[in-house]
């Protein structure tokens, strides 16, 4: 909402207060300031004069040379080009040292040997339009005995008569205020706000003084609950033309384009009172009949600007005797427009359901100052005020005669609302000390009423329905800042977190503690995703929870992996700089139920990297999150069905019991081509919830060994097939509880082993708990521990 | 054979000046000092001397030998003082030459900010809550006291499932699933991902993070809320922080205010963080709206809040003067290693 300063003049004085004070008043009350503008800007030193000398230039055919009485003691030259100018035109002039909006300073010169002392300037060059300038030529000099009446103030600042001299402030008014999206609820606010009286206005109407009668013209049925009321009056014998200067001007200021006398007194109607006006022309209202009444389904309206909408039923119309003729709070309709031929106008000055007109703009694609201001819910009580106010101003413009008698259908009339006054409640609520005759006083200010110990709520106020609302429209006269801040007292307890939320934290540092970054990205995405990393066109992952209205196809669905947004993430990485890079992140992916279900939230972890490391980096990091939770037993197979991964170095993570974790490997290079890397990228996803499942944090002492180890060492050689986990495992068992660590340490393949065949070369430690082990123990594990390899794997020592 | 003492004397003390080793000088302790050493034959040859002569040459030639031997060991102790002096000084390294690798990662720094807010809060006895992101309309609007049709909706344009499910477009739903789940007294925040349908662009993504608060007891005032943010305020930007409130309008409280924090590159001077205002836009708060209590089976005659909710993409962008929240999402290694 822009109020001009000059139009709030009208009803309260705070001319006194500068602006930037103004403003810090008004957001520390309630109404927010989002800026402040003057209307003539940096204009200086451009005044009215009037050309008394118009000559032709001796050396130039298309300049004139003027001598203008601009208020000095000599006429002024000026030499100029525009053409329209002549003798006794009355004109804005730049002096010497004046500076235009854009910035421009005018400075004497020379055209052709004669000195110029300033310029005539143009509307345009004010900072003007042709709509708060009507009928002067956009391309010649502003004459402004043309388009204004007078008199003109020769010499004195032309912005000060134009009335450009004025401050707008922008307010950003909060949906539950639309009282305030008005001049009179501003000045409301001001006067609270400053303390001063607040003069309101209230509307004579004169009157044709005939016989004639507002029934003679128009008969209204309300016949939908939507419209609270319904308020209308005849204007006759209708002069079309545009609005004196002041009207103009108010409009400019407010960010309201000027149109005609009969448009702009609906449009200044609506910023002065915040009543949404409409006028329609009444020759083109068939059957002398307004009725308010839903539409029919599939209804065509073209609306003033030539659109045509289908209508669905249960939107508000108001309709003549065949047709609908305006939607009602939305926009009125191409069929009784205002034109300059309009003879007869009705001022329509109602009161409509604001959900209803929601509702209806939405689905229309409409949104207007009318629609959004009836949207917040108006006040009914409003209406007639502004419909007088309207027909004042028809008069006092002599836009033409208003007809005898007021059409007012208000069915249910609104009730008033009453809250108790709790002095007490609302200081201990705020944590003030306020008296309550300074109480009543702020609410009176407010123009809240009494009625004993009940405060009576203004019809305008709906948004004050109970104690903590009386509390707030005190306490921001009084000052949110001049509360003290208290500690609270309550129950000491310590601020928990859940056992998830703590794994999560430290999940976190130990992936940092990798070298790996975390990141953060989007929890939606395209469903082409799934394609990218090459899931099974019957993969689970592929039913994603589907967003009805995404911003486009790139963030539709939810996610049910991580690994597509990181994986991008990494590529971007991988374009712009290439250097080795790893990225992780944790983050919830969405996993649908049944349609009217909320979907499951699980927590998932991924993994990816490229440029170092390989399949074993990605395993050892596994490895380690897996002891980090305590997760014992985990067991790594081998993993040929997830087309995402290469075929051959993908590994199935489970827990002991089966439970699985999650699946790590080498991306399938095709998916990684997807994702636009040339080299290896390895990647794992995670589930969270599983690991945190299966851990435990429970930190055991185990002595450390009392009895010194014994190291043997073996290089097997076996078949390629046969994995190193499996040997592992026969070790293990051979060995029994004296195999303290099992560490392979290297791994050969070549012709002195021969084709299909490998060495694996381990080193075991042997200890007991209980005693020093002898050499020939040691010795004898060993060899139950080659003779079991052979005999399950065919493995054999390698000479 | 006192002039036979000092003659060796002085030989052997020549010869271990001019010894440039350790095996030198070895050699010249043998030559002297050894069971063949010209001074021990020397000695030997005492028994030859007279009873009284005796103790007189014993004497000198043990001065002798003790006066070799410190110069053995002197020379010995500089020997190896220059052999290691010239050792360290071979091995002497390019201090300037880059340190080994080690790798390094880091939290990201949306994370680190949550963290740090989460633990100022669970210091002070507030627990930490979930909820759901894809949320039931119920939550994210209704029992916040905006109805369906409501302009209040506009402010937060929302990604819809279905009719009734959501994307939450604040961290708010959960204040009311906790009211619901758990009695007063209640000190809780809720810190989370939420979604509004905003183009991405410089100041604005389609996701981001929300923290919420919610306090719930006898006696709650609007004081105490002042009082807890600027708790908060002082530890998370600074001792000497300031905190404004600025009366706003949220549905689910009334009061309602917008709270700024002193700048804290400036001290509330004015600078380009700031934009010259001296304060910082940082969170929405204000008294739990009675409706809002009242559906959550709390009596708003007895028991009273206040909530609050702040962006942490605010206040990390601010934080560290990021100026485009794209790069929050870029996940672009070399900002990560930034934080």
């Amino acid at each position: 909402m822009d109020l001009s300063r000059e139009w709030l003049s009208e009803f309260v004085d705070v001319a006194d207060i500068p602006s930037p004070e103004y403003c810090d008043r008004m957001t520390d009350t309630g109404s927010k300031v989002e800026g402040c503008r003057s209307l003539a800007g940096d204009i200086v030193n451009i005044v009215i004069g009037r050309i008394i000398k118009k000559e032709q230039h001796p050396d130039a055919d298309r300049l004139s040379v003027c001598r203008i009485d601009a208020g000095k003691s000599e006429p002024v030259q000026i030499i100029t080009s525009a053409q329209n100018v002549y003798e006794g035109a009355v004109v804005p002039v730049c002096l010497e040292g004046a500076v235009l909006p854009d910035g421009t300073r005018i400075k004497a010169t020379k055209f052709r040997g004669l000195p110029s002392y300033g310029m005539m300037c143009s509307f345009a060059e004010l900072g003007l339009s042709e709509h708060e300038m009507p009928g002067a030529d956009p391309n010649g000099i502003l004459l402004l005995d043309q388009v204004l009446p007078g008199p003109f103030p020769i010499g004195e600042d032309v912005c000060t008569y134009l009335g450009l001299r004025n401050d707008v402030v922008e307010f950003e008014i909060t949906p539950n205020r639309p009282d305030c999206l008005s001049v009179i609820g501003l000045a409301r606010e001001t006067g609270a706000s400053f303390g001063r009286k607040v003069h309101y206005h209230t509307p004579v109407v004169h009157g044709a003084g005939d016989d004639d009668r507002v029934s003679n013209y128009l008969d209204v049925t309300v016949q939908s609950p939507l419209c609270a009321r319904y308020s209308a009056r005849v204007v006759r014998n209708v002069k079309i033309q545009p609005s004196p200067l002041w009207l103009r001007m108010r409009l400019f200021a407010s960010g309201v384009r000027p149109i005609n006398n009969i448009v702009d007194i609906t449009n200044y109607v609506m910023l002065e009172y915040g009543q949404p006006m409409h006028a329609f022309d009444y020759t083109c209202l068939s059957g002398s009949k307004i009725t308010v009444a839903e539409a029919a389904e599939g209804e065509v309206f073209r609306s003033l600007d030539d659109v045509d909408h289908v209508l669905s039923a249960g939107m508000l119309t108001i309709r003549d005797a065949e047709k609908p003729v305006a939607l009602a709070g939305v926009m009125g309709g191409a069929n009784s427009e205002i034109l300059d031929t309009t003879k007869t106008v009705v001022f329509e000055s109602a009161c409509f359901d604001g959900a209803s007109v929601r509702v209806t703009s939405r689905a229309l694609g409409m949104r207007t100052e009318s629609s959004g201001r009836f949207e917040k819910g108006l006040d009914c009580e409003n209406t007639v005020g502004a419909l007088q106010r309207a027909c004042e101003l028809v008069e006092l413009l002599g836009a033409g005669e208003v007809v005898e008698g007021m059409i007012d259908v208000y069915p249910t009339p609104k009730e008033t609302v009453r809250v108790p006054l709790e002095v007490e409640r609302i200081n201990r609520f705020l944590g003030v000390q306020l008296s309550e005759s300074y109480m009543r006083e702020v609410l009176e200010s407010l123009d809240f009423t009494f009625d004993g110990n009940d405060v009576i709520v203004p019809s305008f106020r709906d948004d004050v329905r109970c104690m903590n609302d009386i509390a707030e429209e005190i306490i921001r006269i009084y000052g949110y800042n001049k509360i003290e801040a208290t500690p609270f007292t309550g129950k000491v307890k310590p601020g928990i977190l859940t056992p998830a939320q703590k794994y999560r934290r430290a999940l976190g540092e130990l992936l940092v503690s990798f070298g790996l970054y975390e990141s953060c990205t989007f929890s939606f995405m395209s469903a082409k995703n799934y394609d990218k990393i090459r899931l099974h066109p019957e993969d689970q992952r592929r039913r994603s929870v589907v967003i009805a209205n995404p911003l486009g196809e790139d963030t539709s669905v939810m996610r049910t992996t991580l690994l597509p947004s990181l994986l991008d993430c990494l590529a971007r990485n991988y374009n712009r700089h290439g250097t080795p890079t790893g990225l992780f992140e944790i983050a919830r992916v969405y996993l649908p139920k049944k349609p009217d279900q909320l979907p499951d939230e699980p927590q998932r972890v991924a993994i990816a990297f490229y440029g170092e490391g390989d399949f074993y980096r990605m395993k050892g990091m596994v490895e380690r999150i897996a002891a980090h939770a305590g997760v014992r037993g985990v067991k790594y197979t081998a993993c040929t069905d997830q087309p995402t991964y290469h075929p051959g170095r993908c590994a199935l993570v489970s827990g002991a019991d089966g439970t699985p974790i999650g699946v790590f490997g080498q991306l399938h290079p095709a998916a990684a081509g997807n994702f636009g890397f040339t080299g290896e990228v390895y990647a794992a996803e995670l589930d969270f919830e599983a690991l945190l499942s299966l851990s435990d944090f429970e930190k055991h002492f185990v002595p450390l060994p009392r009895f010194p180890a014994l190291t043997r060492d073996f290089a097997f050689v076996c078949d390629e097939a046969i994995e190193v986990g499996k040997i592992e495992q026969l070790i293990a068992r051979a060995g029994g509880k004296t195999v303290e660590q099992i560490r392979l340490f290297d791994l050969y393949r070549g012709a002195q082993i021969g084709e299909g065949k490998k060495s694996a070369a381990f080193s075991v430690t042997l200890r007991a708990s209980d005693r020093t082990l002898t050499d020939e123990e040691a010795d004898r594990t060993a060899g139950k521990i080659c003779e079991l390899l052979e005999r399950e794997l065919g493995a054999t020592l390698r000479n | 054979m006192k002039e036979q003492l000092q003659q060796i004397k002085e030989e052997a003390l020549a010869a271990i000046g001019g010894a440039e080793s350790g095996s030198a000088l070895e050699r010249i302790r043998v030559a002297y000092l050894g069971k063949k050493g010209s001074l021990t034959a020397v000695l030997r040859g005492m028994g030859a001397l007279s009873a009284d002569q005796r103790p007189v040459i014993g004497q000198i030639a043990n001065r002798v030998r003790a006066e070799i031997e410190q110069a053995l060991s002197d020379r010995g102790t500089a020997l190896a003082d220059k052999e290691q002096n010239d050792r360290l000084s071979a091995e002497k390294l390019d201090v300037t030459m880059p340190g080994a690798d080690i790798p390094k990662g880091g939290a990201h720094p949306l994370y680190q900010v949550e963290r740090e807010m989460s633990d100022i809060f669970t210091s002070m006895g507030f627990d930490v809550a979930d909820g759901p992101e894809v949320e039931l309309d119920y939550y994210n609007f209704q029992a916040l006291n905006i109805p369906e049709n409501h302009p209040a909706r506009d402010t937060q344009d929302t990604f819809y499932i279905t009719d009734r499910i959501l994307l939450r477009s604040q961290t708010s739903p959960v204040q009311v699933r906790t009211m619901e789940r758990q009695r007063p007294p209640i000190r809780v925040i809720s810190p989370g991902r939420v979604y509004r349908s905003d183009a991405l662009d410089a100041t604005h993504s389609p996701v981001f993070h929300q923290m919420e608060g919610l306090v719930v007891d006898k006696g709650i005032t609007m004081g105490d809320l002042k009082g807890m943010l600027e708790t908060f305020a002082r530890h998370m930007f600074g001792q000497s922080t300031r905190i404004r409130f600025r009366p706003h309008h949220f549905p689910f409280t009334e009061p309602s205010a917008e709270v700024d924090v002193s700048c804290f590159v400036c001290g509330g001077k004015g600078c380009r963080l700031c934009k010259g205002e001296g304060w910082i836009e940082i969170l929405g708060a204000g008294m739990v709206h009675p409706n809002v209590l009242r559906g959550c089976d709390i009596d708003p005659e007895v028991y009273s809040g206040f909530a609050f909710g702040l962006g942490i993409e605010r206040v990390t962008m601010t934080k560290y003067g990021i100026d485009d929240i794209r790069l929050l999402y870029e996940n672009d290694k070399r900002f990560l290693a930034q934080f």
